[in-house]
């Protein structure tokens, strides 16, 4: 699966925890912009992780602040 | 200079905002005389306590008070080093001895708190290359082990067997794996799936951690807990518990079948790096442990206490944590904080002390009220407790 393919299935499981509906783009930040909580947060990593079949533990969360960084950790997290 | 202060503000707001209201301070009350392991003083008001983890009532128990009597006046005040110096006293083994007894297993380490037990175990003994998969609603000592120590961290939603096992899966080849669940979750009161959870874990390779704090005493046969109650205990690998629950005084441990066990003791950081508890603490601990071996007629009674007053405020159209009563503790969901404090005031003029728990501690952000019964409140007492929650409840419009 290619960084395209990535984007755009990550994209389409955010818009549930969108609920303002923001653009998004590869700088949003998932605290300050799309206001997630830690439950949300929560959720959400764990729609990516049955999607992908990966594990995203908390110690790779505290790096990824914002959509273009998650993208690239679930690329990489899939190659490995 | 940037005020290190500032990053509180919105806490300190908001506390502000809910003392304005003219509500009693929730959280400085002072207890100026305790009466009993049921009743106290408290900010002037003989008071029912329905709010401390004193499940069995032994902090009044005529021997264990002898008990720490006797090791103040034979040992002194205090050990003034660590356990692994000069901290271990004669009271300290018996202590040890007397936990290995209760839980029927190998080996005891005994802790200052129950708070540094899991944070020592856990943070010692899943290395930079481990995995620990825990539930979310794991207390604060558990997380902050995971923080102190090095291992990937990966939890799953509250008590969700099948994400917990998703999870585990996805750990990679090779990798060590320890999955830290707890037996009676403290804010809602709810017990976990450990038969099946456990066997999931066992499973796929990884050990187990169990917090019992909540269930020591009075759940299960033994009072050994809900792995007991589930039988399960024996696949368990480690066992967390606390003496400042059911024991009735404080301090933590840790209990294992695991052989090589002993050498916790040399390597676990919150363990050496602090002074031991003092002789009348451990004295007062190891008697407690050995009568609630002998505890049955107690924990029915608790029990008892639990259903009447779980059905009683149902009843009365409060809105629970849990559908059935699973442990002593019976949270009561509140509509949010300004009432959840109004109706915990309400509770405390009528003469009912209650926990008002709320987030972060608690799950989904809810203002809870949690009660936590003791097998001392007598039947007359729970009584009088669905009274004073109907009138308060009405009175701040929680009920109708």
């Amino acid at each position: 699966m290619d960084r395209a393919d990535v984007d755009a299935r990550i994209r389409s499981l955010i818009e549930p925890f969108n609920k303002k509906g923001i653009a998004i783009a590869e700088a949003t930040t998932f605290a300050g912009d799309l206001e997630f909580d830690s439950l949300t947060v929560m959720d959400f990593v764990a729609a990516i992780e049955d999607e992908f079949d990966i594990i995203i533990s908390m110690n790779q969360q505290a790096e990824i602040e914002n959509f273009g960084q998650l993208i690239d950790a679930v690329c990489k997290l899939q190659d490995d | 200079m940037t005020d290190l202060f500032s990053k509180f503000d919105p806490l300190i707001e908001m506390r502000a905002n809910l003392l304005a209201s003219g509500v009693e301070d929730p959280f400085s009350l002072v207890m100026e005389k305790v009466l009993s392991p049921t009743r106290a003083i408290c900010n002037g008001r003989d008071t029912i306590l329905l709010g401390t983890y004193n499940y069995m009532g032994m902090t009044f128990d005529p021997d264990v008070i002898a008990a720490g009597k006797d090791a103040l006046d034979r040992f002194g005040s205090g050990t003034t080093g660590s356990r692994v110096l000069n901290g271990t006293y004669q009271g300290h083994k018996e202590c040890e001895e007397a936990l290995k007894e209760f839980y029927a297993m190998d080996h005891a380490m005994v802790f200052s708190t129950g708070y540094q037990a899991n944070l020592g175990i856990i943070s010692t003994i899943a290395g930079k290359e481990d995995y620990i998969i825990l539930d979310i609603d794991s207390h604060a000592s558990i997380w902050d082990g995971c923080s102190l120590g090095n291992a990937q961290v990966v939890p799953f939603k509250h008590n969700d067997i099948d994400a917990m096992e998703k999870r585990l899966k996805r750990v990679p080849e090779g990798a060590g794996k320890l999955v830290v669940l707890e037996g009676v979750y403290s804010m809602l009161g709810d017990i976990a799936p450990l038969k099946e959870m456990i066997a999931i874990a066992k499973a796929n390779g990884a050990m187990v951690l169990v917090d019992e704090a909540h269930s020591m005493g009075f759940i299960g046969p033994n009072g050994r807990g809900v792995a007991e109650e589930q039988g399960v205990l024996d696949e368990v690998d480690f066992v967390i518990g606390t003496f400042s629950k059911s024991v009735g005084t404080v301090g933590g441990f840790c209990v294992s079948n695991h052989p090589k066990f002993e050498v916790m003791r040399l390597v676990c950081r919150p363990y050496v790096f602090t002074a031991s508890l003092p002789p009348s603490v451990v004295a007062t601990a190891a008697t407690s442990i050995r009568k609630l071996m002998q505890g049955q007629e107690k924990r029915a009674h608790l029990w008892e206490n639990s259903r009447t007053l779980h059905g009683g405020l149902k009843a009365l159209g409060f809105t629970l944590g849990t559908e059935s009563p699973q442990s002593a503790i019976i949270a009561v969901i509140m509509p949010d904080l300004e009432r959840g404090a109004a109706m915990w005031e309400a509770l405390l003029k009528e003469g009912l002390y209650v926990n008002l728990a709320r987030p972060p501690a608690t799950p989904a952000n809810m203002t809870l009220l949690r009660c936590s019964l003791c097998a001392e409140h007598s039947a007359e007492q729970v009584q009088a407790i669905l009274g004073m929650f109907e009138r308060a409840g009405r009175a701040t419009g929680i009920i109708g």
